[in-house]
């Protein structure tokens, strides 16, 4: 049992609860309500000068969701999906579920370009948040030449929590369309499931789903068991779908390789039968090539000593 | 803002609104996952805001395989009409500077949805008592001006325990003194906004610290219900293998520590 002790100022000034464990050492136990930087931002509101309130404005500024179309450099007066309404909206999140996209459903088709979401922060490799080149556009949307009612999203950035909201209205915006199916790809560790059993004896990658009230089909695999829930960008889009009746799909891919791996890749491939991929997929043996290609260029660019 | 579950807004004038503040050891949340639990409350809508993180995952509540497949989100409102009661559940905490944001939108719909009073049920440290509190009860209460004097009797009547003033700048000798919650997350805020927008509210809270808080939970829960009777208290006091626990915790309540071990550990 933890013995809480005198409560000490910490290396940040912040008031720190400090405990014993059973074994005498002393560590910080930090309070899973999220509380104590409530207690710091109510001293902060205090003590804030108009410097400090400018300065806090200028990172919100930096930190904004700007969604633009390169090739013209403008930014969207509009969300994206009110310039661009769609029918299917299909969203890969993370580098895994981005390349399952590029392998099985871009690789057939036209995609053009319709707009790129940028955005910075402490997660960014970029310092330079003007000017994005190809490579280094984290979240770029594209419709389909033949049939523009299908848009799909590749995002491979982080999308931090102050900025998920932001990025919803700034793709969906504020007036909700009810008849479109949305589609979300993404990966969590397998350290993250939770299960009865050691979550070392699973047989990783394997893939879940979570679907909103509106969802008629059948899922392409078993449903996400409580206690298990999910958070960021992929839960910011289906609670959106939740809401306002959107039907919408989640299917998650728990791996123990976070990094492109062509295996957790292929996990994905389940999805390929369902009602809005099923008319995308063309030659999935060529797919299937385009993917050990992206795979081998990684490995390149991923040496240490380059 | 609140969003319905179906196509008309519910009304809920007349109402008690149960909430919890976002506090140490998740105790409000909890209580409330219990109430929700027990009472068996449907969900009829969302409070969709920019202010929490988000998270989604299946019905929390499940009882059986056909409603555990209902898409739960971070803020949503259950009721019990034949109890009058309307409960706020809370799943995640703050965006960082949007906690007093989130205070304003929602006692805004508060006011806007003529409830009858808000309760919000919440924790506070418990290394922060004083040597008074350490020998008294856990738990205190406190009302705004505005709370009904019917219920400020029957709360007098109960013998409670109302939340002490403490110096609001500890380390001055002569500094004022004021309420003080801390690891309360919104509750202060909540409770000064209360005050200041004539809100009928009552805070119950009890001083814990983090570690297993069903219990913690467990005994706020029995705590409101002293007062507001939610349900009736077990009185088969002959039979002691008889469970004396009339709350029903939720099949979500599961692994609330993690996954299983690897045998390959031992």
């Amino acid at each position: 049992m933890r013995r809480a002790v005198e409560p000490q100022f910490g290396r940040e000034g912040v008031r720190a609860v400090m405990a014993a464990t059973f074994f005498g050492e002393v560590v910080r136990t930090p309070c899973r309500a999220g509380t104590e930087d409530e207690e710091e931002e109510e001293e902060e509101g205090r003590r804030e000068t108009p410097e400090d309130g400018e300065v806090r404005q200028q990172l919100a500024r930096k930190r904004e969701v700007r969604l633009l179309r390169r090739q013209t450099k403008t930014t969207l007066e509009v969300s994206l999906l009110e310039k661009y309404p769609c029918s299917k909206f299909i969203i890969a999140i993370g580098n895994n579920a981005v390349a399952f996209l590029s392998s099985f459903i871009m690789n057939s088709g036209v995609w053009e370009e319709v707009g790129c979401a940028k955005l910075w922060n402490e997660w960014c490799r970029t310092v330079d948040t003007t000017h994005l080149s190809p490579t280094e556009a984290f979240c770029v949307f594209y419709h389909l030449k033949s049939n523009p009612s299908v848009v799909l999203c590749q995002c491979s950035c982080y999308v931090a929590e102050d900025q998920q909201y932001q990025w919803l209205e700034k793709v969906f915006g504020s007036c909700p369309r009810k008849n479109m199916q949305v589609t979300i790809l993404t990966c969590r560790h397998v350290t993250d499931y939770k299960t009865s059993e050691s979550t070392s004896s699973l047989h990783t990658p394997f893939l879940k789903a979570l679907k909103t009230q509106n969802f008629r089909e059948p899922p392409c695999c078993s449903l996400l068991e409580q206690p298990n829930i999910v958070h960021d960008l992929p839960a910011a889009v289906l609670s959106y779908c939740q809401v306002w009746k959107i039907s919408a799909i989640l299917y998650l891919c728990y791996t123990d390789v976070m990094k492109l791996d062509l295996i957790t890749v292929e996990a994905f491939k389940p999805v390929l039968s369902s009602r809005s991929l099923k008319s995308l997929v063309k030659n999935i043996p060529q797919s299937t090539e385009i993917l050990k290609k992206l795979m081998t260029t990684n490995e390149i660019q991923s040496n240490i000593y380059t | 803002m609140f969003v319905p579950c179906g196509d008309s807004v519910p009304d809920l004038s007349g109402c008690t609104l149960l909430m919890p503040a976002v506090s140490v050891g998740n105790v409000g949340q909890l209580a409330i996952d219990l109430i929700i639990s027990t009472l068996n409350m449907c969900k009829i809508g969302y409070f969709y805001t920019d202010c929490l993180v988000p998270m989604v995952g299946n019905n929390p509540y499940a009882t059986a395989e056909e409603n555990s497949t209902e898409l739960s989100i971070n803020a949503e409102v259950y009721a019990s009409p034949s109890k009058k009661l309307v409960a706020l559940q809370l799943r995640s905490i703050f965006i960082k500077y949007k906690s007093k944001s989130f205070c304003e939108k929602l006692l805004s719909w508060v006011k806007s949805s003529n409830c009858a009073k808000v309760v919000v049920l919440s924790s506070s440290h418990s290394y922060h008592r004083n040597d008074l509190q350490l020998r008294s009860t856990p738990f205190r209460y406190l009302l705004t001006p505005s709370m009904q004097k019917s219920v400020q009797n029957k709360i007098q009547s109960l013998n409670w325990e109302e939340m002490e003033k403490s110096p609001c700048i500890p380390e001055i000798d002569d500094s004022e003194f004021c309420v003080r919650i801390p690891g309360g997350g919104i509750t202060k805020t909540l409770y000064d906004e209360g005050c200041s927008k004539e809100i009928p509210m009552v805070i119950l809270l009890k001083f814990v610290s983090e570690g297993d808080n069903i219990p913690d939970a467990l005994g706020l829960v029995e705590y409101l219900n002293e007062w507001l009777q939610i349900i009736k208290p077990c009185l088969q006091c002959d039979d002691p293998s008889a469970s004396a626990l009339p709350w029903k915790m939720p099949s979500s309540w599961r692994l609330l520590f993690g996954s299983g071990l690897p045998p390959a550990l031992f």
